[in-house]
């Protein structure tokens, strides 16, 4: 090879202002105020008075570059060829001209990119990759998201829950998704199997043994070869022996599963941050449409939009309500897997004489 | 020449309903894109992926693939679906990695470079994008392994970098921030940008115990959910007063009536910090509010926050993997984050403790579970910040500690108090 290889330039990072609608860069960090003129469209107002409407749509996320190209269209005739994105995989248009929203809408709309996804709505879950792309998924992403945002479409589209709902999803139990207001994340109900042939030569197995969470695996011999196994009295089947050792096969047609979490949050408005808290689980992990998650979740969903307050999120609403309640309204049903037995799991047993009736 | 199109009854079903649909999409670039190469790759995958409907298993395996010059930042992906001869059931997309791009800071585009990222996969990749993954990185999702080179340097040229991967500094992520937000208190983008251009070293040449995510939110709302998934959060915050505008108030008050002020502002406040008098104007015990956004939320125009802004750094949180979920807690209560040499200093303390992180982690330790093992307190001292009340939710409540070094510890909080009050 007679070419120099290119070194990469470490440019990290590149330079936010130049991709950035000329009014927020002129405004960067005077913003008076917002409100919100309809469901999916924000108004922002700043001190010097420029005004900027953000119109909110829901994408795929995975996308392809045809169906992009036309989103750069979009932008190029109302947003003076401006975009952003944001962490949950919605689009913003924004725009200076109050009369390009309704337009912009309908224009949206008419491409089958619903506008929502603000205030008090159910906006776009946050999902991994799941069957797509990654190596260790029990599950898809991208479609139990096509499945359940299909089903609350209406709820993304208006903003009629008590406060904002947060859904995620995860392929695998790490977790990737994150929390959420409601969490929809693969739970696996049977130790690895393990092939005993491939683990000496595919796994660094001290490192295999250290990363199990309850020191259930150690190192065998196994047909004359250096292999690991599992006590399977005391694995928990969380699958994290799986991608550091591939042949400890975590990943299963039947014994996968799906629970449900709820009552997540991380914005620290009112009360501190939550994790989610497990309520339902050995659900089917069913494609291509996962009608069963669809169905406890729409359950979930209609006892908070019927009975939490204006601005409660779902993990305060349940904690003001009571856990004993929140089992009667959904109908799920509570058994000995719901009491943690985790470190630290003392804090989250009732350590006082208030009961609910 | 016409491709085959398998047979995809299963992922057919996901093309329905009024969600917008990635199967459609990658349907398109099977059927309507003029690229052979793109139309054969998309229907691959689309096998590929069908057979995963069908028997609920993944098959994709990593690997080892990067760029010249870097040791990470590159997703390999190779078929695990074979024939009994070991040659690939769905050859076109038999590789299939993904390229982590780092995007610009709050995701802002404009679509000229928006069209030049679209050209420069449809060149290399298979004409799939993800817009964005959950750790913030811009990801070009399917691509041979000749073609990662190549795409990488046309990436680069057009002013973009790998995003992190493996045991490294990760890419980051800033919420929307002073681009269009009135909550915004401190400069996340410039902060976000400056902390990972810092690291970069360390982004592209995996070397750490494990990843290490930066993640920065303006306000305590933590629009990027820095506090559950991030080593080091800065979020912003303020210290004086927050604002009150008592004509916005009693215009609020009037258009919403008492009642929903009562029930929605007043008596939310976590610290019963609000007082709403008889003649409609908002009292705020700023000594007792806890700068948690809910009423600034609600009353977006009567209330906003100090002039005195600056930053509260969380260590720590992440999830589940591999000790349980953790939090953030408090690092640095409040620091500014105003002039350079203030981000400088934050530049340092993120240096301290990937540092420390660095010398003290076990393998495939987060900074959470490595505080969680060694105590927040030594940390403290591994990394030269002195303790302070608001890093606890209280003080402890077992007497089984060693504390025969009490008198010089309580000199030092003397002498801190002091030095405070001079």
């Amino acid at each position: 090879m007679s070419d120099q290889p290119r070194m990469p330039i470490e440019s990290g990072t590149p330079d936010h202002f130049q991709y950035m609608h000329p009014v927020l860069r002129k405004n960067y960090g005077q913003w008076a105020y917002h409100d919100r003129p309809r469901p999916g469209v924000l108004h922002h107002v700043a001190k010097s008075g420029d005004e900027v409407w953000t119109v909110k749509a829901g994408s795929p996320r995975q996308w392809d570059i045809l169906s992009l190209r036309t989103i750069c269209d979009i932008a190029d005739e109302f947003c003076d060829g401006y975009i952003r994105f944001t962490m949950r995989g919605n689009m913003e248009f924004m725009t200076t001209d109050e009369s390009k929203v309704e337009p912009l809408i309908e224009r949206l709309e008419g491409l089958g990119y619903p506008v929502g996804g603000t205030g008090n709505s159910v906006t776009m879950l946050s999902h991994t990759q799941g069957w797509l792309h990654c190596d260790i998924p029990g599950t898809d992403a991208s479609g139990v998201v096509k499945s359940m945002m299909d089903q609350l479409y209406d709820e993304f589209k208006n903003e009629e829950m008590p406060n904002r709902v947060h859904i995620t999803t995860s392929c695998c139990q790490i977790n990737c998704g994150g929390q959420g207001d409601i969490a929809i994340n693969v739970q696996h109900t049977k130790p690895p199997k393990i092939n005993h042939d491939l683990v000496a030569n595919a796994c660094e197995r001290p490192a295999v043994v250290a990363r199990c969470p309850v020191a259930a695996i150690r190192p065998a011999m196994v047909n004359g070869k250096p292999t690991l196994e599992v006590d399977e009295k005391k694995c928990v089947c969380c699958g994290a022996c799986f991608p550091p050792c591939p042949p400890m096969q975590i990943n299963d047609s039947e014994y996968t599963r799906l629970s449900i979490w709820v009552g997540g949050k991380h914005s620290n408005a009112r009360s501190k941050p939550m994790f989610h808290k497990l309520v339902a689980s050995n659900i089917p992990n069913n494609a291509p449409r996962w009608p069963e998650v669809a169905e406890i979740v729409k359950k979930i969903l209609k006892a908070y939009k019927e009975n939490a307050k204006e601005w409660e999120r779902m993990g305060e609403w349940v904690e003001r309500i009571g856990w004993k309640r929140f089992f009667e309204l959904t109908g799920l049903p509570f058994t000995k897997y719901h009491i943690d037995n985790w470190r630290g799991s003392r804090n989250n047993l009732n350590q006082s004489a208030h009961i609910r009736f | 020449m016409a491709i085959e199109k398998h047979h995809t009854p299963m992922i057919d079903q996901l093309e329905e309903g009024p969600w917008p649909s990635f199967i459609k999409g990658i349907k398109r670039l099977r059927d309507e894109h003029p690229s052979e190469r793109i139309n054969a790759m998309a229907n691959d995958l689309l096998g590929q992926l069908e057979t995963s409907y069908e028997t609920r298993l993944g098959y994709w395996k990593g690997g080892t693939i990067t760029v010249f010059g870097y040791g990470g930042g590159i997703i390999p992906r190779f078929t695990e679906l074979k024939d009994d001869e070991g040659n690939p059931r769905f050859p076109k997309a038999a590789e299939f990695h993904t390229m982590r791009i780092q995007p610009p800071p709050g995701f802002f585009y404009n679509t000229d470079v928006l069209r030049k990222i679209i050209d420069i996969d449809e060149r290399h990749g298979s004409g799939m994008i993800c817009l964005h993954g959950q750790t913030g990185n811009l990801m070009l999702v399917g691509m041979e392994s000749d073609a990662v080179q190549p795409c990488f340097d046309e990436m680069n040229e057009l002013g973009f970098d790998l995003g992190g991967a493996g045991p490294c500094v990760r890419t980051g992520m800033s919420c929307v921030g002073a681009a269009r937000c009135e909550h915004s208190n401190i400069d996340e983008h410039n902060i976000m940008r400056t902390l990972l251009n810092n690291f970069q070293d360390d982004m592209h040449r995996p070397a750490l115990p494990y990843k290490f995510k930066f993640k920065v939110s303006g306000c305590a709302n933590d629009c990027t959910n820095s506090i559950q998934r991030a080593d080091m959060a800065i979020i912003g915050t303020w210290r004086d007063d927050m604002k009150v505008d008592q004509d916005e108030v009693k215009a609020f008050v009037e258009k919403k009536g008492r009642k929903y002020v009562i029930d929605n502002v007043i008596t939310r406040c976590p610290t019963n910090a609000l007082t709403l008098h008889d003649d409609d104007t908002l009292e705020v015990n700023n000594k007792d509010c806890v700068r948690c956004m809910h009423c600034i939320n609600v009353m977006t125009k009567a209330l906003h926050p100090g002039d005195d802004k600056g930053a509260t750094i969380l260590i720590g949180g992440k999830r589940t993997l591999k000790i349980g979920d953790l939090f953030g807690t408090v690092l640095i209560p409040f620091m500014k984050v105003e002039t350079e040499e203030d981000v400088e200093k934050l530049v340092e303390l993120a240096e301290e403790i990937i540092d420390f992180f660095a010398e003290n982690a076990l393998e495939h330790e987060r900074t959470g579970e490595m505080i969680e093992r060694i105590g927040l307190a030594n940390f403290l001292e591994g990394i030269g910040v002195d303790v302070d009340p608001n890093m606890v939710e209280r003080p402890r409540t077992s007497s089984y500690v060693r504390m025969d070094g009490w008198d010089e510890e309580a000199a030092k909080w003397e002498e801190r108090q002091k030095a405070a009050a001079s």
